[in-house]
């Protein structure tokens, strides 16, 4: 009987771990396949192999040598970060008045706002194409730090309205008695307490904007303007039988690996960021 | 308004300063509040209006302004011809559309429905305690970090139907008869979409459950133990409707996302009407094609269909965002 039972439970710890293990697998194995594609050359590239076979730099090289990549690379640090900048800065006061601060039609508003970030981009794009040139920014990086606002504000208004909610009251008091002002009380007091918040916040933000696809496909249209994820798209050779998959592996794994560092380093923050708000129910 | 302002420290002070303090508040908040509310009006509320109000024109990419009002004619209009017959034209009659709402729906409901079950399943994993916890958690954060763009070519060299190392894979371990042309294939390409969409979704899936589930009081469990409930019966009459809320909203996060895809399927299956979506349909019109006013008119309808399921889900489901107050 004792061992039967032992048997069973070897068989389940077993099959624990092989469900771990697959999970695993499946989830690295594209992107290391995509590694290990980049870094081969010639007809190499048409071998299929499971591991490293041989190690050449001549994707990364032409990347960085052909087109406008580097260019495109610029642009979306650029537009990602300048993004981010607006949102936090008008997403800041404005959760404060929402998270501490009672008013009438506050549910409402957070409930507009969260609608929002969810409804579809495709359905403001035509209006959005016709405010974007009448301001002048069509086809610049500008036109996308405008439209990406419609996606990182609302986000980070939500995330930052549940984190401030959850500071204590005491804190607030003590300032207000001090005489401090809401501004003050911003700045000075939330603040300090506010930069993991913030850090992940923006950090999200950043992600959501450094990946954004349809705005940029449709504002710009030269290759010096550019994101990245348009120009990876883009990348084609001389027919549609001759794609370089070397040099579009190349590309995506560059733009890939700081992404992956920086979530697998705030790994903590980004989940706790994640699921802020949306599940508290 | 705002009578309760800063309610909580109605006790604290005299009536008098009360009243001006909550007023000082009220004020701040108010202006504090302008302009996030200005900057979403100029970038969504403004162009939204104005992308309806061009489905009722006649609009082209080249004549925004001089667009005159034609009524619901981008919608359906209908012309009797003198045979006696009737024609249908119009966005409503329009197969292509029709054929990008169910591929739209069909993609929506089993990316889904894919990614809640794996999810609750990867989530049920990381919620055990065991050796290496922390390295899985990591491994799943990479597809959610992997920009969209880049798994969908990443996806698509990986399924190439000559070199991809799926095809290979495949034969070698005799699943597949010959290659497969996954994305090129009208039969395949709906899949190889899923595939890659449940792969790169199901971890953001995953996390949201796994935080409905760490928030389950252990000691139930316990007490579940004592009585000698089965774990599969624990898991259907304690894990799942105290779980409940968050898949709830987790599903609709999900869903909202997935009735408006565009990109992965505009880089993995171009033109491919099997797998030609609302949103990729209607940015084709709006900017390809230049049927301006037609594609306004498909963005509205895709539009007016998810704020109707957005609303039904939440009063019939009852889901509650926990937003607003505590």
């Amino acid at each position: 009987m004792g061992a039967t039972f032992d048997l069973w439970k070897t068989t389940k710890t077993v099959l624990f771990y092989a469900l771990v293990v697959v999970i695993v697998v499946v989830s690295v194995f594209p992107f290391y396949y995509a590694i290990l594609t980049s870094l081969k050359s010639g007809t190499d590239l048409f071998r299929v192999t499971y591991w490293p076979t041989s190690f050449s730099l001549d994707n990364f090289r032409q990347v960085f040598t052909q087109g406008e990549f580097p260019r495109n690379l610029l642009n979306s640090v650029f537009v990602a970060s300048v993004t981010v900048i607006l949102a936090l800065f008008l997403a800041i006061t404005a959760s404060f008045a929402l998270s501490r601060v009672r008013f009438r039609g506050r549910s409402l508003l957070l409930m507009t706002i969260l609608a929002v970030s969810m409804f579809p981009q495709i359905a403001v794009l035509a209006g959005l194409f016709e405010v974007i040139r009448f301001l002048g920014i069509y086809n610049t990086p500008w036109a996308l730090i405008f439209a990406y606002t419609i996606f990182t504000l609302p986000f980070t208004v939500w995330v930052l309205t549940t984190f401030m909610r959850d500071l204590p009251i005491e804190i607030e008091e003590a300032a207000i008695v001090d005489g401090a002002t809401p501004w003050v009380i911003i700045t000075k007091v939330f603040m300090p307490l506010m930069w993991p918040a913030l850090v992940t916040t923006g950090l999200l933000a950043f992600i959501a904007a450094w990946n954004e696809f349809l705005f940029a496909l449709t504002f710009t249209v030269s290759n010096q303007t550019r994101t990245v994820p348009v120009a990876i798209a883009l990348l084609s050779g001389g027919s549609q039988y001759e794609i370089p998959w070397g040099i579009i592996m190349a590309a995506s794994v560059i733009v890939t690996v700081p992404l992956v560092a920086l979530v697998l380093i705030f790994q903590r923050k980004i989940v706790s960021g994640l699921t802020a708000g949306g599940v508290k129910g | 308004m705002a009578t309760d302002a800063l309610a909580p420290l109605a006790t604290a002070n005299a009536p008098k300063a009360k009243s001006e303090l909550m007023l000082q508040r009220a004020r701040a908040a108010r202006l504090f509040l302008i302009p996030m509310l200005v900057a979403l009006a100029i970038v969504a509320g403004w162009p939204l209006l104005r992308s309806i109000y061009f489905s009722f024109t006649d609009a082209t990419l080249n004549n925004l302004y001089g667009a005159e009002w034609i009524g619901f004619g981008n919608y359906l209009r209908w012309q009797v011809l003198e045979s006696g017959t009737v024609r249908y034209r119009g966005v409503l009659a329009d197969p292509d559309w029709w054929n990008a709402v169910w591929n739209t729906v069909r993609f929506a409901f089993w990316s889904v429905f894919w990614e809640t079950i794996l999810g609750m399943i990867v989530a049920l994993v990381l919620n055990a305690e065991f050796k290496g916890r922390g390295i899985v958690r990591a491994a799943i954060l990479i597809p959610w970090a992997i920009p969209t763009i880049v798994s969908a070519r990443m996806w698509s060299w990986m399924l190439n139907d000559q070199f991809g190392i799926i095809n290979d894979l495949g034969m070698k371990l005799g699943l597949l008869a010959a290659p497969v042309a996954w994305t090129a294939s009208a039969d395949t390409a709906m899949t190889a979409v899923l595939i890659v969409d449940i792969w790169k979704t199901t971890p953001f899936m995953a996390l949201l459950i796994l935080a409905g589930l760490q928030m389950i009081p252990r000691d139930i469990y316990e007490a579940a133990e004592i009585d000698g409930v089965h774990p599969v019966k624990q898991f259907f009459r304690i894990t799942l409707p105290l779980v409940r809320p968050a898949l709830m909203v987790a599903i609709i996060f999900r869903v909202l996302d997935a009735l408006r895809i565009f990109d992965l399927i505009y880089v993995l299956t171009p033109n491919s009407s099997a797998t030609k979506t609302m949103s990729v349909l209607a940015q084709e019109n709006l900017f390809q094609f230049n049927n301006f006013a037609e594609g306004s008119t498909q963005s509205t309808l895709l539009f007016l269909m998810i704020a109707i399921f957005t609303v039904l889900y939440i009063w019939i489901g009852k889901v509650n965002f926990d937003g607003g107050d505590r």
